[in-house]
C-alpha cells in the first residue's frame, strides 16, 4: 500500500497531508512565539519604572524592513498563483524576488545589530552634568559611544575594562536617555541637532557598570535580540526551503506538478507566518 | 517514500554488511513506522533502566549518607572523579543524579515509550494506514530524540557534571550554578522538544488523514484517541517550554536576566547581571508544559489499558463515548491547571483559587475514565494473562495516585505537603505502577504482533507480582515520610533534621520515619531484581518464544491484528474497509466471540 493524499486532497477533510502538517506546525509556532510574547508582557509590566529601554531603535530602517517583508509576502502569493495556472517562468521570477527580499531583510537586520553592539550605556559612581533639551541636568547614567586609543570598540563591558587594564576612555554621550518620555526625547534630539556633542574622559574607577547594547544590557535588549534572532532564523529557514524548491527541487515540476505546487503553497504558508510574526514584533519592539 | 540513500551511509561499513546491503537503510535509517517504533522502544527502555539505576544509587546514599556506594562506587570515582571521591556520592552528584533521573524518566523514557514507540507501531496499524503521513519526518523525530539523549548522557562526563537544578530547572538556581551541566541540559531539551513536535505533527496528521475507509471518528479504538489528544498536548504545550529554554539558555550563555531578579546575590556577592527578570516567569512557562506533560504520561497508558481490558474481558468497553469525551476534556483542561504546582510561590490567593477550581474539575474526567474501566470488568469472563494482570493493577495504582493528588490540589493542604515526599509518592503512583505498568501490559500484548512469538507467561507473572509488591514497598512509605514533613531533594535524606541528630527539634523526623529509607532501598533493589526476568524474557522470546499460530493470537477485533505477522512494509495487503466499532466482542448470534472491525455484516445491522 502507498501513502494516500500526498498530492490529492482527502474527500472528507478537503486537505492533502502536507497542508494538515503545516497548519499543525504553525499552531505550535504560534505557541512558541506566544510564550515569548507573554514573557515580554510579564517582564514589561513588572519592570521598575525608568529601567525599560525604549526609543533607541532606528524606526525608518525598521519600517523599510517591514516593507521588504510585506513585499516578499505578496510575491510568494503571486508566484504560487502563477504556478497554479502553469506558468513556471513567472513563478520563478516572483519567487526570486521573495528570496532576494529575505536576504535583504537579513542584511538590514545585521546592519542594525552591528550598530547596537558599539553603542553603550555607562553607569557612573558620581553623577555628571550634561545638557539635555537645552537644560543642564545631573545624571549618573549616560548613553553614547566610546573611543579608546582611536578605536570605537564593540562588545565592551565592565569586565573588559579590568581585563584590558583600561585606565580611562573617551565617552561621547547621546543627548537622550531612555528614562525620558518619547516627547522629551524628541525635544532633546531637536535641540541637540547640529551642535557639537560634549565629550567626557571617564576613568575606569568612575564606572560602576558599562554595557554595550547587547542582550545582557537590560531586559528590553534581552527580549529584542532573542525575539528578532529567533525570527531571523525563521526567515533564514524559510528562505532556504523556498530556494531549495525553486532551484534543485524544481525537477519535481516535470514529474509531479501537482505535488510541486503543493510544496510551494506549504512553504508560502510558512512564509506568511514568518511575516505575521514580524508584524507583531515591529510595533512591540520599535514603537512601544 | 524511500529511506535515505543506503550507499552513503553504507560506505564505511561495506565489508561488515556485504550480504545484507539494506541493513543501514532497513534498521537504522528506516522510515517504516514499525521499525521506528521498535527503535524508540528499545532506546526508551534503555533509558528507563539507566534512570532507574541512577535512582537506586541515590536511594543508597539517602539510606546510608556518606558511605561508599557498593559495587559501583569505585567505578563512579574513576569515571566521574572528584564528585564521587572514594565512591561516596557527594551532594553535588546527588543533585545531578536527581535532576537527570527526572529528566531521563519523563523526557527520554516514558514519553518516548508511550508516544514514540507504541504510538508509532500501533496507531497506523489500528487505523488501517500503510505508514505515517510523513515517514521522513518520523525518522527525523527519532534522530532528534537520539541526539537529545546523547547530549544528556554526555553531560554526566563534562567537568562539573550534569545539570543539578532538578528536572524542573528553576531559575535563578539553574542559571547561577557555575558549571555547564545546565547548558547541556537546555540544548538537549531543545532537541527533545523538536523531536516531540515533529512526532506530534505527524501523529495528528496521520490520524486525521490516513484513516481507512469506514474508520469514522467514533470507530477509532480508544488507544488512537488517547494518542490523538496526547499529540495535541505535545504540540501546544511544549513550545512555551522551548521558549523558556531559549531564554534560560540566553541567561546562561549571553548574560541576560530573563529569570534573574534585580539584586540577585550568588554566594554572598551581587551578581553581575542587569536584573529585572522574573523567576516566576520560568515556573509559569515550565508548568504550562509540565502539567499537560503529566497527561502525556498518562493518556497513552489509559489507551493501552483500554485495549487490553476490552480484549481480555471479551466485552465491549463500557462507555466508549464517555472515554472519548473525557479524554478530550482532559486535553482542554490540562492547559489551565498548571499553577497548582505554584501555590507556595506567593502568586496570590485569587490566582490560587482559580487554579484550585480547575484542578478539581480536571479530576472529574480522570475519574470517569477509571470508572468506565472498572465497570467494563463487571460480568466479564476475564482472561488473566500477563498483559491483563498489568492492566488490572494499573487501575487501583492509578487510583491511589489520582486520589492523593486531590489534597495537593487544595492550597490549604498543599501548604503542608508541597515539596515533600508525599508529592513524590503521588506522582510516582500515577507514573510508575500506573503508566509503566500499562506500558508493560502493552509490551506483553503487542509483542506477538511485532515478533510472531509470545513472551513467556510464567516469567511474565513473576515479573508482574514482583513489580506490584516492590513498587508498593518503594512508594507507599513515602506518603508517611512526606506527611511527617520530610522534604524532597535532600542529599542526606533528612538526617540533618532527624530527632536522632537534633533530639529536641520541634517537628524533627522520628527514627521510624528515617528507618523507612532502608525499607525503600531494599524495595528498590527488589524492584530492580524482578526486572531481570523481564529483560531476559523480551530478548529470549524474540528467538525462542512460543510461535503464534495465527495473526491474531488474542482473538482481538482491532485492525492491527488483521495484518500478516509481523506486518510487512506498507502493512496491509489491500486497503482494509471498516464496518464496525472497535470492541465488538461476544456479539450475540455470532459463531466467534469477536468480530474484527473489517468484517462485513452479512446483511442487516449488527
Ligand atoms: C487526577 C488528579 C491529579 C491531581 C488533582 C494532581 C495534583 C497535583 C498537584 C497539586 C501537584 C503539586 C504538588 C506540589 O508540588 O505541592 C502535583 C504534582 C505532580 N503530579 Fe499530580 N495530580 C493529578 C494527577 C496526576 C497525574 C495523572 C500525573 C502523571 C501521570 C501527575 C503527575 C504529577 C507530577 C510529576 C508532579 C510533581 C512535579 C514536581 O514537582 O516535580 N499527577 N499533582
Ligand atoms: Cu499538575
Amino acid at each position: 500500500m502507498e501513502i494516500p493524499y500526498t498530492a490529492q486532497p482527502r474527500k472528507d477533510t478537503g486537505l492533502y497531508n502536507a497542508k494538515v502538517g503545516i497548519w499543525l506546525f504553525l499552531a505550535s509556532e504560534v505557541m512558541l512565539f506566544g510564550g515569548l510574547f507573554s514573557a515580554y508582557i510579564l517582564l514589561r509590566v513588572g519592570a521598575t519604572p525608568g529601567t525599560w529601554v525604549h526609543g533607541l531603535l532606528n524606526i525608518p530602517i525598521g519600517t523599510f524592513n517591514t516593507a521588504v517583508l510585506i513585499t516578499s509576502s505578496v510575491t510568494v502569493v503571486l508566484s504560487w498563483a502563477a504556478l497554479k495556472v502553469g506558468n513556471f517562468g513567472r513563478y520563478r521570477f516572483y519567487q526570486a524576488i521573495t528570496i532576494l527580499c529575505a536576504l535583504g531583510f537579513l542584511g538590514i537586520k545585521s546592519f542594525e545589530y552591528r550598530e547596537k553592539f558599539s553603542h553603550y550605556e555607562v553607569w557612573l559612581n558620581q553623577p555628571v552634568t550634561v545638557t539635555r533639551g537645552g537644560q543642564e541636568v545631573q545624571t549618573d547614567r549616560l548613553l553614547g559611544h566610546i573611543e579608546y586609543q582611536g578605536h570605537h570598540p564593540a562588545f565592551w563591558s565592565t569586565k573588559t575594562l579590568a581585563e584590558k587594564q583600561v585606565e580611562s576612555f573617551k565617552f561621547t554621550p547621546d543627548p537622550i536617555h531612555y528614562k525620558m518620555t518619547p516627547k522629551e526625547m524628541a525635544h532633546a534630539r531637536k535641540t541637540a541637532a547640529g551642535r557639537k556633542a560634549e565629550e567626557f574622559e571617564f576613568k575606569a574607577a568612575d564606572v560602576k557598570r558599562l554595557s554595550a547594547f547587547v542582550p545582557g544590557h537590560s531586559t528590553y535588549f534581552a527580549l529584542y535580540f532573542t525575539l528578532t534572532a529567533l525570527h531571523a532564523l525563521h526567515v533564514l529557514g524559510g528562505a532556504v526551503v523556498i530556494f531549495y524548491i525553486w532551484g534543485p527541487g524544481a525537477k519535481m515540476w516535470k514529474t509531479d506538478p501537482e505535488r510541486y505546487t503543493n510544496r510551494v503553497e506549504v512553504s508560502g504558508l510558512f512564509w506568511h507566518f514568518v511575516d505575521l510574526v514580524w508584524i507583531f514584533l515591529f510595533p512591540v519592539l520599535y514603537l512601544l | 517514500m524511500q529511506a535515505t540513500s543506503p550507499k552513503q551511509s553504507h560506505a564505511g561499513h561495506a565489508e561488515a554488511h556485504h550480504e545484507e546491503p539494506g541493513f543501514w537503510s532497513k534498521y537504522i535509517f528506516s522510515t517504516d513506522h514499525k521499525i521506528i517504533g521498535i527503535q524508540y522502544g528499545l532506546t526508551a527502555l534503555t533509558f528507563l533502566l539507566f534512570g532507574f539505576c541512577l535512582m537506586l544509587m541515590m536511594r543508597w546514599q539517602i539510606a546510608h549518607p556518606g558511605q561508599p556506594v557498593p559495587l559501583v562506587g569505585p567505578l563512579l570515582a574513576k569515571v566521574l572523579g572528584g564528585v564521587a571521591a572514594g565512591g561516596v556520592m557527594s551532594a553535588d552528584l546527588y543533585n545531578s543524579f536527581g535532576a537527570m533521573h527526572g529528566t531521563i524518566m519523563v523526557f527520554l523514557a516514558v514519553v518516548p515509550l508511550a508516544f514514540g514507540a507504541f504510538g508509532n507501531y500501533v496507531v497506523p496499524l489500528m487505523i488501517g494506514a500503510p505508514d505515517m503521513a510523513f515517514p521522513r519526518v518520523n525518522m527525523a523525530s527519532y534522530q532528534a530524540y537520539v541526539v537529545g539523549g546523547i547530549i544528556m548522557f554526555v553531560s554526566f562526563f563534562i567537568p562539573g557534571g550534569a545539570a543539578q537544578a532538578g528536572w524542573t530547572s528553576y531559575s535563578p538556581l539553574a542559571t547561577s550554578i557555575p558549571t555547564d551541566g545546565q547548558t547541556f541540559w537546555l540544548v538537549g531539551m531543545i532537541f527533545l522538544i523538536t523531536s516531540s513536535l515533529l512526532g506530534a505533527v505527524n501523529f495528528i496528521a496521520t490520524i486525521i488523514q490516513l484513516r481507512a475507509p469506514g474508520m469514522t471518528w467514533m470507530r477509532l479504538p480508544f488507544f488512537v484517541w488517547a494518542q490523538f489528544v496526547t499529540g495535541f498536548l505535545l504540540l501546544l504545550a511544549f513550545p512555551p517550554l522551548e521558549a523558556a529554554g531559549l531564554m534560560q539558555l540566553m541567561d546562561k550563555v549571553a548574560g541576560t536576566s530573563f529569570f534573574l531578579p534585580t539584586g540577585l546575590a550568588v554566594g554572598g556577592q551581587l551578581a553581575d547581571v542587569s536584573g529585572g527578570g522574573s523567576p516566576l516567569l520560568w515556573q509559569h512557562l515550565f508548568w504550562f508544559l509540565g502539567h499537560p506533560e503529566v497527561y502525556v504520561l498518562i493518556l497513552p497508558a489509559m489507551g493501552i489499558v483500554c485495549e487490553v481490558i476490552s480484549n481480555n474481558t471479551r466485552k465491549q468497553i463500557w462507555g466508549y463515548k464517555s472515554l472519548v469525551y473525557s479524554s478530550l476534556a482532559i486535553g482542554f483542561l490540562s492547559f489551565i491547571v498548571w499553577a497548582h504546582h505554584m501555590y507556595l510561590t506567593g502568586m496570590g490567593t485569587k490566582i490560587s483559587t482559580f487554579f484550585q477550581t480547575t484542578t478539581m474539575i480536571i479530576s472529574i474526567p480522570s475519574v470517569i475514565i477509571l470508572t468506565c474501566f472498572f465497570i467494563s470488568l463487571w460480568g466479564g469472563s476475564i482472561r488473566f494473562n500477563t498483559p491483563m494482570l498489568f492492566a488490572l493493577a494499573f487501575l487501583p495504582m492509578f487510583g491511589i495516585g489520582g486520589l492523593t493528588g486531590l489534597p495537593l490540589g487544595f492550597s490549604a493542604s498543599d501548604l503542608h505537603l508541597h515539596d515533600t515526599y508525599y508529592v513524590i509518592a503521588h506522582f510516582h503512583y500515577v507514573v510508575a505502577p500506573g503508566t509503566i505498568f500499562a506500558l508493560f501490559a502493552g509490551i506483553y500484548y503487542w509483542f506477538p504482533k511485532m515478533t510472531g512469538r509470545l513472551m513467556s507467561e510464567y516469567w511474565g507473572r513473576v515479573h508482574f507480582w514482583g513489580s506490584l509488591i516492590f513498587m508498593n514497598v518503594v512508594f507507599q512509605p513515602m506518603f508517611a515520610q512526606g506527611m511527617a514533613g520530610m522534604i524532597r531533594r535532600m542529599a542526606d535524606g533528612g538526617a540533618n533534621y532527624s530527632l536522632a541528630r537534633v533530639p529536641d527539634a520541634i517537628g524533627g523526623l522520628s527514627d521510624t520515619i528515617m528507618s523507612l529509607h532502608t525499607l525503600i532501598l531494599w524495595g528498590g533493589i527488589g524492584l530492580g531484581l524482578v526486572q531481570i526476568p523481564f529483560i531476559i524474557n523480551v530478548f529470549w522470546s524474540i528467538k525462542h518464544g512460543r510461535k503464534v499460530t495465527s495473526d491474531n493470537p488474542w482473538d482481538a477485533t482491532t485492525l492491527e491484528w488483521q495484518t500478516p505477522t509481523p506486518p510487512p512494509h506498507g502493512n496491509f495487503a489491500a486497503e482494509p474497509t471498516v464496518h464496525r466499532g472497535p470492541y465488538d466482542y461476544s456479539l450475540p448470534g455470532k459463531a466467534k466471540d469477536f468480530t474484527p472491525q473489517n468484517e462485513p455484516d452479512q446483511g442487516g445491522k449488527h
